[in-house]
């Protein structure tokens, strides 16, 4: 086959080797993940001349691809009982991923709310449901190859239904742990599926040991139907993986809102990727995200918003505090459809940048085939405002305090776009940690 | 309280301050004037410690002790404050909470126990209502949207709570309109007291009316060139500023 030769590196051989290795065991639908293992074995990893991964070269960023995580054992489940309880306050039903495998007995699966129905991935896969295997990479399809090697390598994940009008009072958290036992490949994948009319707010967090060096590969298709409102926050923790890549694809249907929100802070090379189609008319999304990065850390936000549909509103705002050697880089695509008239959408990026070793790539691309819309984007980069710290200094307040007063002002103009209070409250406790920390 | 020996101040390598004597004692009202570019705006923010002004010689003794070496917080949290000519908007600091940080930071740095939030929420609103500035203001980002007339009540409003002993009052008059010129002024009358002293510079006579000085000094070129009590400041305003600028441009 011509595409073998495209498999060189290191670490794609080792991807094509644990294929080899576990195509027979993997659960459901062969013929998908063959064809989605081809999808990567024709390009190979992305590098810095694919133009969607142009400042995340995984080329070179991968060293080496780690084997498959095994499932948890007894201590791997131990240790994750802790997971998420920064969240707490919020009191949403946890459900929890160990590894890559969902663990009932960790999960919060008692007196589920009518309309909810919560199941596990791998279940489905191996019992053949049909309503789960045909729907997977049809919500809204993309070809990148990070999601065909998720959809080739999936294990396990969550499949979460929620019914014609129902309204889910408790958040659903999906916990994902890394034990960190031995350095892992984690391939999840996950669908929710909500209903017209229906609410929900949906939490992920991704956390592990320090300095866990998992390689994290996380999908969520994710399907909002008419006059829905939901809310979706991912949280990317410390100890999430050395590497850790994450799908989001959305498809929002007519009327709904959707409030996408990625708060990232941990793990070494993060790039987390939102494809979000509207596809019915008169939907209003705000897409957002806080990321505060140190040392050598990496995280990269794409967002492709794809106005399908007439009259949909998005606002997208990204805010980024990079300090010491960090990267981060933001690249936003709005496509506006041919019939998308009366489209509204902006996006909006800022970094701050706190050392001169920190570096913020930026780039939005626009994409308009309907004459009759407001489309636009917005990016800064730069330091701290040092006439700000005078006044603040002024007033008795320490350098460092003051600057940590502007930095929390600053994420949390992103931050005040999530709806749920006690979330707004958990994060920003999180900023403030970080602030700490930084010293 | 404060004493300022032939002080001398860089900005941007071009000499602003050039030998400036000040005395200000304990409990006085001194008013600085002078023509524009005078250096009046330099003595107040070397005074409060900004650091893009390079001090080239002399020395401010505040208390006896030489401030020069200390960070803005470290100087107001002796006591020092400068009232901004253009207090700056930071969106996402609640004026409440930074009135909270910034009481508190002062307390935490004279070994002072912090206030208590109930504390400072009594103590804000009840300075807030003496100045006219309602609740509303206190939950939006400092300064956001107001209107010059409301900032420079905010900078009034902190100098009451941090409770300052030296006053610097930079252009505190520049943008107002008569009413909130009188607001303001009452504002700065009632913290006048025997233990508190103030700086109040300014161009105009006009703000002279509401805060009477004990002594008008004539900033010019760098140096204090003239001394007298409060009729210097009508002798100007009916005069100029010309005796004083003619070498200056």
């Amino acid at each position: 086959m011509a595409e073998v030769a495209i498999i060189k590196t290191a670490a794609e051989q080792q991807l094509a080797a644990g294929w080899q290795e576990a195509k027979g065991r993997l659960p459901g639908p062969a013929l998908l993940r063959a064809t989605a293992f081809e999808r990567f074995a024709a390009t190979g990893l992305p590098h810095r001349r694919v133009e969607e991964w142009k400042y995340t070269d995984l080329r070179a960023l991968m060293r080496d691809a780690k084997p498959l995580a095994e499932a948890p054992d007894g201590a791997a489940k131990a240790r994750a009982k802790e997971a998420g309880a920064a969240l707490s306050p919020i009191e949403g039903r946890r459900l929890v991923l160990v590894d890559g495998s969902f663990v009932a007995e960790l999960s919060d699966l008692a007196a589920l709310e009518s309309g909810l129905r919560v199941r596990s991935l791998a279940q489905a896969l191996a019992t053949g449901d049909r309503a789960v295997t045909g729907l997977i990479g049809t919500v809204a399809p993309t070809d990148d190859v990070a999601v065909a090697l998720n959809t080739a390598f999936m294990g396990d994940g969550v499949v979460i239904e929620i019914a014609e009008c129902a309204t889910l009072t408790r958040p659903l958290h999906l916990v994902f742990v890394s034990s960190g036992r031995r350095p892992a490949s984690v391939f999840t994948r996950s669908l929710a599926l909500i209903g017209a009319r229906a609410r929900v707010m949906l939490v992920e967090s991704h956390e592990g040991p320090e300095g866990c060096d998992d390689q994290v590969n996380t999908a969520l298709e994710l399907a909002v139907g008419d006059e829905a409102h939901v809310d979706h926050i991912k949280l990317t923790g410390a100890g999430a993986g050395s590497l850790h890549i994450s799908s989001l694809m959305a498809a929002v249907g007519a009327r709904a809102r959707f409030n996408e929100f990625l708060f990232t802070t941990g793990a070494t090379v993060v790039r987390n990727q939102l494809f979000v189609r509207f596809e019915g008319e008169g939907t209003v999304a705000g897409i957002r995200g806080a990321t505060l990065l140190q040392g050598r850390q990496h995280a990269d936000t794409t967002v492709v918003a794809d106005h399908v549909a007439a009259a949909c509103t998005s606002r997208e705002l990204f805010k980024s505090v990079l300090d010491d050697e960090s990267r981060g880089v933001f690249q936003g695509r709005i496509t506006v459809r041919p019939n998308a008239q009366r489209t509204d959408a902006k996006m909006a990026t800022h970094a701050l940048l706190l050392s001169e070793g920190a570096e913020a790539d930026n780039k939005p691309e626009l994409e308009i085939f309907a004459d009759d819309v407001q489309c636009g984007h917005g990016a800064t980069a730069g330091a701290l405002d040092e006439d700000l710290l005078f006044y603040l200094k002024a007033r008795g307040i320490p350098a460092k305090e003051a600057q940590s007063l502007l930095i929390e002002a600053f994420v949390g103009e992103a931050v005040e776009g999530i709806e749920h209070a006690g979330l707004r409250d958990a994060l920003m406790e999180q900023v403030a940690a970080w602030l700490k920390a930084r010293g | 309280m404060l004493e300022i020996k032939d002080l001398h101040v860089d900005v941007d390598g071009r000499q602003i301050l050039n030998g400036l004597d000040l005395v200000v004692e304990k409990g006085s009202v001194h008013a600085i004037m002078g023509p524009n570019g005078s250096g009046k705006s330099t003595l107040a923010h070397v005074l409060a410690g900004k650091e893009d002004y390079v001090v080239t010689g002399g020395q401010i003794l505040f208390d006896g002790e030489d401030i020069l070496a200390l960070e803005p917080d470290e100087r107001a949290a002796r006591g020092l404050f400068l009232a901004f000519q253009y207090p700056l908007e930071i969106p996402g600091v609640a004026t409440f909470n930074f009135l909270r940080t910034a009481i508190n930071a002062q307390r935490k740095k004279r070994g002072e126990p912090e206030l208590p939030v109930p504390d400072v929420m009594r103590r804000v609103r009840e300075a807030a209502a003496k100045l006219g500035i309602d609740q509303d203001m206190l939950r939006r980002g400092l300064n956001v949207g107001f209107s010059g007339g409301e900032k420079k009540r905010n900078e009034i409003l902190q100098m009451a709570l941090l409770e300052p002993r030296l006053c610097v009052l930079d252009e505190t008059d520049s943008g107002l309109d008569i009413d909130a010129l009188k607001i303001v002024s009452d504002g700065v009358n009632r913290l006048r007291s025997p233990e508190r002293s103030f700086v109040v510079i300014t161009h105009y006579q006009r703000l002279l009316n509401y805060i009477v000085p004990d002594v008008v000094h004539v900033l010019s070129r760098g140096r204090i060139a003239r001394t007298g009590g409060k009729e210097l400041a009508l002798e100007l305003e009916a005069k100029g500023y010309a005796q004083y600028q003619e070498e200056a441009v």
